[in-house]
This record gives C-alpha cells, structure tokens and sequence, in this order.
C-alpha cells in the first residue's frame, strides 16, 4: 500500500509546477555569503610584529563574534598591499570579513577608511540580525589601520605624529 | 513551468557533477517519492541558497522523528475507507473510529502504566503543557496562587507561566546545577502552602538529561502538590511509570516516537483526581477537556507507535547508545576540546549535545550542511541568543555559542555516524584554521584574561 502511494506521488510529481524556484524562498543566507564562507578569501595571519602589518582585533567571544583581521602595508606609498583575517563567528562574520580583506587590498589608507559596513552589508545582503556582523568587518578594518598608524608614529618618534584620522566613530557598533 | 525548467537546466549546467556517490544514491531512493518545494535535479538540492549534493542525513530527532512505515500502514485505512468521526454513535462508521480510537487510548496508557480513562488526546505537548499549567492554576486558582518550574524547561512551559505571571500568579524557575539537574532540596524549600502545582519536565530536549523524576513526585506527595511533567522527549525512549513518578499530569507527543505530527496526549491522574479548566470549548469531546472532532488516523497512528516503542525500546535503547557512543568516541578520537553539554550518566542516549571549543556553532552549521542538526532547540536556532538551557547550565557564554545537538534515532545507521563524524570533524578543523581564538589559545594566550570590548 505504501508503495502504491509512493509511485502515484512519484507519478504526479513532475507535472505539479514548482511551487517556488529558488528566488522566491526566504533565504538564511545570500550566495555570497555561502560563496565566502566556503572559500573564504585570505584567511591566515601576518606578524604582528612586522613594523608593516596593522592587526584590528574586535568583538567578544561571549557575543559569538571575534574577527582579526591584518594588513600589509607599503611604508613609501601607504598603500595595504596584502590582507589577512581570522574569524570566530556565523557564516555572515566570515563572509564580512571575506569580503573586507578583499576590499581593502590595493586601496589606499584613507580611501579604506571611507568603507561602510552598510555597503559590505548591501554586498552581502545580511537581514537585519546580521548587521552588527558588517559593523565588525568596518570596526576591524579602522582597528587595523589605527595600529598600523600607531607603530609607524612610534617608530618615527613621538613628535611625528601620525595623521589625524577620525577614528572614533569606528565606535559605533 | 517553462520558466522552472529553464532554470532547473541552468541549475544543472552551473554545478559541478561531483556528488559523492553514496550521496546520490540517498537522492534517488528518497527524493523521488515527495514533491519538494525546492529545486530537486540530479546535479542536487538548492534550497535557502544553500546547495547540497542531496538530501542531508538526518540526526534531528529531537525536533522531529520519521513515520515509522508500520506505524502509517495502521493509519491508512482511516484515511481512506474507515473515515467516520469517532464521535457519530448512529453508524458502522462512527463505531468502528470510536472503537480505533480506544484502543490507541489503552496503547499510550499501557506504555506510561495509566488507565486508558487517564488519557486525553490533544494536538500535540505545547497544548498538553498548556492545558496543564494554565489549565490547573485557572482551577483552583482562588487557593493556589505559586508554580515551581525549572529554568530548562520547554519554551511553551516556560511561556504558559509567563502568561500566568501577567495575571498575577507566582512563580519560581528553580536553577539546575551544572550538569542539568534540579536541586531537590532547592525544590523542597520552594514550596508554599499555595504551590498548586510543580512543572519539571522528564528528559530535556536540548540536553537530553534525565530529571530524578521519582524523587520530584515523592516530594511532591509529600507536600499533596500536583506534579505535572513533560515528558515528549521522554515517552518510548527511558521506562515511564506514572505511579512510580507520582505525576498528576503529563504531556506526551506524537511525532517524537515515529508516530504522525499533531497528535499528542494528556495523562490526568483520576486518584486523586486532577481537574483543569479546558482551554478548547466546544462539543466536549474527550470528556470535556479537549473540544474538537478527534482524529482518528492521528491517533490511531500515535497509538501503533507507542505500541512499537513498548516493545522495540529495549532494542532500540541498546542500538541508540551504540551509536551515540560511536559518535562521541568518532569526534574524541580526531579533534579535542570537545564538551558534552549536560550529564552524561543521567541522560538519555539519543541526544549528544556537544560544544567545540573555538568554533562558533552557527558557522559550523552552515558547514554541516550535509548534516540536518541544529544547535539547540528548533524554536530558538533561528536567533542570536546562546541557549537559554546552556545559560542555565552555567556553560561560559562564548562556549555557549559552540554547541550542536545531535539526535540519534530507530532509523540512524552506523554510516550516517561515520559520516557525520567525518564531516562534523573536517569542519570544525576547518573553522579552527579561521578561528583567531584557536590560533591564540594555541600561542599560549588565556582568552579569558584578554579584555574583550563588549558590544
């Protein structure tokens, strides 16, 4: 009897149209955020101690989100040659800073500063319940260049004081 | 329809033909029989935006748990031709539903040690929970104004009492120590002279603990307080014996022991005799408690179940701590830092509610997408909050953030295991790599001492 049933549906199957292509279900998470998470783009670690390298280190293991997330940067033209990051966190964490490495390779200090974590947000198309995950990403991009500011003004002498960058908004999230 | 399959042959040409072969023979012997609201071809499974290369394997049976095939052969019949209302008393038809419908009633009270008269079928636990801890407090509500419960209990307890609290009722959520159980002498001094009822449910579902439900209804007796239990994830898994518990009330459901969705049960004691105030008005069906034409394939088909789990449980207890051990030793073996949430000695074997150190839990279920577990409860894995069960446990918060439930089940193989293991450990190495916390406890660094800033 079961397997009557089983054939009769099987029978019918193709032609009831499908009820919803793949578009028109909600989704948890956009193909980019799986894109990322499952080849996530410079995942690693610099030296923290290379004079070149900014480490942003953000977030809380109690809040389920901790991201690093490392730059490399050309000491003559200020450029970030290289990115690394390592993250604790969802796919949407993973997948934001993914996404944030890759942006801010080639660019320059200030113009990585002008990032927004509503526009990783809008690449990523995270619900609402996954901004705070975007927020983190432009957090650690700020915490890494800040450190890098830091050791190069150390270096250089207290008086040569780094370049005013307004940081504190970064304090947002 | 052109549309669907335009894309459905786009869909097959833009993934890579590379299932696995074991994976695709699970498509073809279970895929075929239903029609799926997803894309289904033979290049896999495209369903949220997630693509799979079949259907996942299934260790979820806490949250659900398949029709065993004997149980929907008993079923069919009052499907199809015996379709009366058990309640027409004018006709063969009426007659022969009733007649299904109390023998079911002897087979769940056979498996508990009730009477069939004890038993009232609802639609499922969350209204058995309802009707019993709203249902009492409403009864006797000018004498009794205080509930005792427990801080792990199912959300819909949880809420019923929450309602109660906003009309004014007391209650007390006892904590439970950090392997799951309640503290009996806690419980014990909890009660007043107006308790009119304690709620502490049989096995927990996210952490499968096992409640020392006979001392919970001996001091219950004690103090002449009403005991009610949920007891879902409880019935045809662990012996229950209602004299034995000493429980007033106890809910049960259907669909976790192989049986069909919305059909539950309600033990209610009749020495001495519990009464509740309905929260269903209507015909009076089920002797006033419940109003609404009962259904008789639901119930005929929990009935089977209990039947098959009264006399496999043995059997399937033996198989299921087999494997959950398999599991356990399976993850041990390969990856450390694994934490088993809850008791281990006082639990029920099905579930294996593991945290991995370092990695968070949501991520590594979108890792495990070839694995359908969740991370706790299926009504709070959609939100952000760690477990309010591990919370209680007193688990650290980021480890809360770790944990995956695994459920073992009557129909999970030793392959399903070995799989799972496999891809449970290739993730959690995977998702360590990218783990600054890994990477800093392996440095040396104690993550606690580290100031986080909180957000």
């Amino acid at each position: 009897m079961l397997r009557l049933g089983a054939k009769k549906l099987a029978g019918l199957a193709p032609r009831v149209p499908a009820s919803g292509p793949a578009g028109v279900l909600p989704r948890l998470y956009h193909e980019r955020v799986v894109d990322h998470y499952d080849n996530p783009r410079n995942v690693g670690s610099f030296d923290k101690n290379d004079p070149t390298v900014g480490t942003g280190l953000v977030g809380a293991p109690a809040c389920g989100d901790v991201m690093k997330l490392q730059i490399k940067v050309d000491e003559a033209t200020g450029k970030i040659v290289d990115a690394r990051f390592k993250t604790f966190g969802c796919g949407s964490a993973i997948a934001s800073s993914s996404v944030a490495t890759e942006w801010v390779k080639g660019k320059h200090m200030e113009e990585v500063l002008s990032i927004k974590n509503t526009e990783i947000a809008k690449y990523l198309r995270l619900p609402p319940v996954k901004l705070h995950c975007s927020m983190l990403a432009e957090d650690a991009v700020k915490a890494a260049i800040k450190d890098y500011e830091g050791k190069r003004a150390m270096s250089n002498g207290s008086s040569d004081g780094a370049k005013d960058i307004p940081l504190e908004k970064a304090a947002d999230a | 329809m052109m549309a669907s399959k335009l894309l459905a042959s786009a869909l097959r040409r833009a993934s890579p033909a590379t299932a696995p072969p074991l994976l695709r023979r699970r498509l073809l012997s279970t895929a075929a029989a239903v029609a799926e609201p997803y894309e289904d071809s033979s290049s896999g499974v495209v369903m949220k935006g997630v693509r799979i290369a079949g259907r996942p394997l299934y260790l979820d049976m806490q949250a659900t748990s398949p029709v065993d095939p004997r149980v929907l052969d008993s079923m069919l019949p009052f499907y199809l031709h015996r379709y009366g209302n058990p309640h027409s008393r004018t006709h063969l038809y009426g007659w022969e539903s009733d007649q299904a419908v109390e023998s079911a009633r002897s087979q769940v009270a056979a498996l508990v040690g009730a009477s069939p008269k004890e038993i009232v079928f609802t639609s499922g636990a969350t209204e058995s929970n309802n009707i019993s801890v709203k249902g009492v407090m409403h009864f006797y509500r000018d004498k009794k104004r205080h509930v005792i419960t427990t801080q792990t209990e199912h959300k819909c307890v949880l809420d019923s009492c929450r309602h109660l609290q906003q009309e004014g009722f007391d209650i007390t959520y006892l904590p439970v120590s950090p392997d799951g159980i309640v503290d009996l002498e806690r419980l014990r001094s909890a009660i007043r002279p107006d308790t009119g009822l304690v709620s502490v449910m049989a096995v927990n579902n996210e952490i499968g603990v096992i409640q020392p439900m006979e001392e919970i209804g001996r001091i219950c007796k004690e103090f002449n307080v009403p005991f009610h239990t949920d007891a879902a994830q409880a019935l045809g898994k662990i012996p229950i014996d209602v004299e034995k518990w000493n429980v007033s009330l106890m809910s049960l459901s259907g669909h976790k022991i192989y049986g069909p969705k919305g059909i539950g049960a309600l033990y209610m004691r009749r020495r001495p005799r519990i009464r509740v105030e309905p929260q269903m008005n209507g015909g009076g069906q089920e002797r006033g408690i419940r109003s609404g034409t009962v259904p008789t394939p639901l119930v005929v088909g929990m009935g089977a179940a209990c039947e098959l789990a009264m006399k496999e449980m043995e059997y399937d207890h033996r198989r299921i701590s087999a494997l959950q051990e398999r599991l356990l030793n399976g993850i041990r073996g390969k990856i450390d830092g694994v934490v088993v949430n809850g008791s281990m000695e006082r639990r029920y074997t099905g579930n294996l509610n593991l945290s991995f150190a370092y990695v968070e839990g949501e991520s590594l279920l979108m890792g495990l997408k070839e694995v359908a577990v969740s991370s706790g409860s299926a009504c709070t894995s959609a939100s952000l909050e760690p477990s309010y069960v591990l919370r209680a446990l007193g688990v650290d918060e980021d480890m809360a953030h770790t944990s995956i439930r695994y459920g073992i089940g009557r129909f999970t193989t030793e392959e399903e295991i070995d799989r799972a293991v496999e891809l449970t450990v290739q993730q959690v190495e995977k998702l360590r790599e990218m783990s600054p916390l890994y990477e800093m406890a392996r440095a040396g660094v104690d993550i606690k001492s580290i100031q986080w800033a909180q957000h």
